[in-house]
């Protein structure tokens, strides 16, 4: 049978094209810790990290320094203020840098289960470093399935910031209960009934009242073993709605609108906290630096936070997640990345130095009991909330923290507003979402 | 399939002078072949484009929409993603958004633009500072313009709502209450409309003098003049604003995303993800989720899918519009 050219065209242009998808189409991702120069050649590594204000971005410049020192053949070029996406990105383009670090560990199951990380099993290995000298939790948080792509950089631990002044005496809450009492008695409105100052602003839009860190208070499952959506089948996720629910109904919507609507920028001198507007907050150790730097005068305690009524001996824990770092697939690098990774997350000298420049808990056994820390009294609370066994983080997901994404916009959007008028029937659509996206991205 | 038969000899288009080039029965097939070729040599930077940029990536879009690919590994899952599509609750939300602003945005920008260059048109003194003022908007950045319009009419803050607050009425909580999200960035929209009104000013003062003066000695009145001169002669210009207007409304993202994040007070932090379409999923237009699919979730399968319903959108928007144009001038031609 003759063809005629256009048909001929055509199929070599559909020749081409999957030719060309199969080109595209990347192979597994295999042991590539041996890959790029010998770490003991002189090369300058790229390095992209989340930080972005003036003293955080000189802290990691100072430690990037002192390992230049230590390692005189390998100059590190830092590039700040590098989120999620565009080191996703860049890794899929295939042009990413040789050492990357996020704030959250929220993308390290998308990160382990794609190979967009290296494993660093085989590196670990070869260094001989043992694991036993981090913290339980950060072991877990920087592997997924047991496929190990990342190393902990120091961590986060969230607890209670609490306003002395606006406190009026009264002494931190440990339970629920007890919050919810001050919050109400501590809150300060206009004539109009709109909020002048809160007690305890209790919307997942107010900041760091997300919902991860306030619901680990009340002990919450978010998958079940077999790693499925636990919103309808977990009884705390319910208790910590209408407890969100019936704070906020007693501010009033429209008012607890309003008053986020007028507040300033987290991380500027014109946060809420910082202006006396907000009495108790929850909140990362971090917020220790910040109010250090912008707001001196601020005469504030912290606690670890609440836990509902009855489970008071859950009480010290919090919600713990932590910087982390790693080698992506394709570092041209990769064992100087290695070298600039095992220092940074190892060195006691060096961590302690970038605590206490960043505010941030240190991520060794040894540096957490460090004399060297010298961060304020009120950090205390944070060292004990990440050392604390009640202390947990949120599990990875291959679809990284899509689960918490649709519980915080079905919080917001539905939940708070009071579109909800069967919440059992409401958590068990969001399940069949979170599962439906799980099993999308193969999980 | 049809094949190529050889011509008969002096018979068909062309057919004495093409078999200049040789005699006997086979003379034509080989010169239409020569031919053939001359005219793919001529075509085949153009080919060689079409494939690159628009052959091959459909071809890829279609084949990765029946596989799990997250750009690393690739399963085929055959229809899984389509049936996804199917319960997607975000997709369709997306969906509507997105056909909403290309139901009330895209005509109302055209009408828009039409009225104030027409309005335009007639100014004698100061014409051209108006010119320039109605279009600078549309020279902003889209996402300062944005972030100016979010500001602005901030109920807490903003410089709107505390005037018309002490002039005894309050402004709608746009880009915080879901129901004024959309009408919020349709304001925008409006604001920025300077590139349609520069188009259809030029189309506007080329319709010639004489058939307005011929009208009006007729007796035509202004909406009679505006119906059957002015709207027949810009029209090939509207059906281009409108299909244009209809194909930049389908990839609407960036005013959308940057309203929804700084209306939400949400600092974008490394390492935060911040889901669009805030407040109440009133903003997620269908390329935002196809980008938080494919580049956050890393389904691109599945975002290939989404890529594949917008440009099937696209195409039959396009041709509906055309269509009703070419009837619209056809009729009045007539």
């Amino acid at each position: 049978m003759r063809t005629t050219t256009p048909r001929r065209l055509a199929a070599a242009l559909a020749a081409a094209a999957l030719g060309l998808t199969a080109a595209c189409t990347a192979g597994g991702s295999g042991d590539q810790s041996d890959s790029g120069p010998k770490a003991g050649e002189t090369q300058t590594i790229e390095v992209w990290h989340g930080w972005s204000a003036d003293h955080e971005v000189k802290a990691f410049e100072s430690a990037a320094a002192a390992f230049h020192k230590a390692h005189p053949n390998i100059t590190v070029k830092l590039v700040k203020d590098q989120t999620d996406e565009r080191i996703s990105n860049a890794i899929r383009g295939g042009n990413p840098p040789d050492v990357v670090s996020s704030f959250t560990t929220d993308s390290v199951g998308q990160w382990c289960q794609s190979g967009a990380w290296q494993d660093l099993v085989p590196y670990i290995s070869r260094s001989g470093l043992d694991l036993g000298q981090f913290p339980k939790v950060a072991q877990e948080y920087t592997q997924f399935k047991g496929r190990r792509c990342a190393m902990p950089l120091l961590a986060d631990a969230y607890g209670l910031y609490y306003n002395k002044a606006l406190m009026k005496g009264e002494e931190p809450p440990r339970t629920i209960a007890r919050l919810t009492d001050l919050a109400k008695k501590l809150t300060v409105r206009d004539p109009d009934g709109t909020i002048k100052v809160a007690g305890f602003m209790p919307s997942v839009q107010y900041y760091e009242h997300m919902p991860q860190h306030v619901t680990t208070q009340f002990g919450v499952k978010w998958l079940t073993p077999d790693g499925k959506a636990g919103f309808s089948k977990d009884p705390a996720f319910k208790t910590y709605l209408q407890w969100n629910k019936s704070l906020i109904d007693w501010y009033g919507y429209d008012n607890v609108k309003r008053f986020l609507r007028s507040l300033g920028q987290e991380f500027e001198a014109s946060n809420p906290f910082h202006k006396g507007k907000v009495a108790m907050a929850i909140d990362g150790e971090w917020r220790t630096k910040f109010l250090q730097e912008e707001a001196p005068k601020v005469d504030y305690g912290t606690a670890p936070a609440p836990v509902p009524d009855g489970q008071e001996a859950r009480y010290g824990g919090g919600y713990v997640t932590g910087t982390v770092i790693g080698i992506p697939r394709g570092s041209k690098h990769a064992q100087a990345g290695w070298e600039f990774i095992k220092y940074l997350t190892t060195d006691t000298a060096s961590l302690v130095t970038f605590a206490n420049a960043l505010g941030n808990v240190p991520s060794t056994l040894a540096a957490l009991s460090s004399p060297g820390l010298t961060l304020p009294p009120q950090f205390r609370t944070f060292l004990d909330v990440f050392k604390n066994p009640n202390s947990s983080t949120s599990p990875p997901t291959p679809n990284g923290n899509d689960y918490m994404v649709k519980f915080q916009q079905f919080v917001q959007d539905e939940w708070e507003p009071g579109k909800v008028r069967d919440l059992d029937a409401a958590l068990r659509d969001l399940d069949r979402k979170v599962d439906d996206a799980l099993k999308l991205a193969g999980g | 399939m049809t094949s190529v038969a050889p011509a008969p000899s002096g018979a068909g288009p062309g057919g004495p002078s093409r078999r200049a080039g040789g005699t006997g029965r086979w003379a034509a097939p080989r010169a239409r072949r020569r031919r053939r070729l001359q005219v793919l040599a001529f075509l085949s930077p153009w080919l060689a484009g079409f494939g690159l940029f628009f052959a091959y990536p459909l071809a890829a879009t279609v084949y990765f929409s029946f596989t799990r690919y997250n750009l690393f590994t690739l399963e085929y899952v055959g229809l899984d993603n389509y049936r996804f599509l199917l319960n997607d609750g975000d997709a369709a939300t997306a969906m509507r958004n997105t056909l909403w602003l290309v139901a009330i945005v895209v005509p109302l920008r055209v009408l828009f633009g039409l009225g104030v260059a027409q309005l335009l048109t007639r100014i004698r003194r100061g014409g051209n500072l108006l010119r320039s003022v109605f279009y600078l908007p549309y020279l902003i950045p889209p996402v300062s313009a944005t972030v100016a319009f979010v500001f602005v009419l901030n109920p807490g803050t903003g410089p709107f709502p505390t005037i018309t607050r002490r002039l005894g009425f309050t402004l709608p909580d746009f880009f915080n209450d879901a129901a004024w999200a959309k009408p919020g960035l349709g304001l925008l929209g409006l604001w920025a409309v300077g590139d349609v009104m520069i188009i259809l000013l030029a189309a506007l003062l080329n319709v010639p003098k004489s058939l307005y003066e011929a009208a009006s000695i007729d007796g035509a009145g202004p909406w009679a003049r505006f119906r059957h001169i002015t709207l027949p002669t810009v029209s090939p210009v509207l059906a281009f604003a409108a299909v244009t207007g209809v194909i930049q409304t389908l990839q609407y993202f960036t005013q959308a995303m940057v309203a929804a994040k700084v209306a939400s007070g949400r600092a974008d932090l490394a390492g935060t993800h911040f889901a669009p379409g805030y407040p109440g999923g009133s903003t997620l237009t269908f390329p935002q989720w196809l980008y938080d699919e494919g580049f956050r979730q890393f389904n691109m399968g599945y975002a290939c899918v989404l890529a594949l319903v917008m440009f099937v959108l696209a195409m039959a928007f396009t041709l509906v519009l055309l269509r009703q144009f070419r009837a619209f001038a056809g009729e009045e031609a007539s």
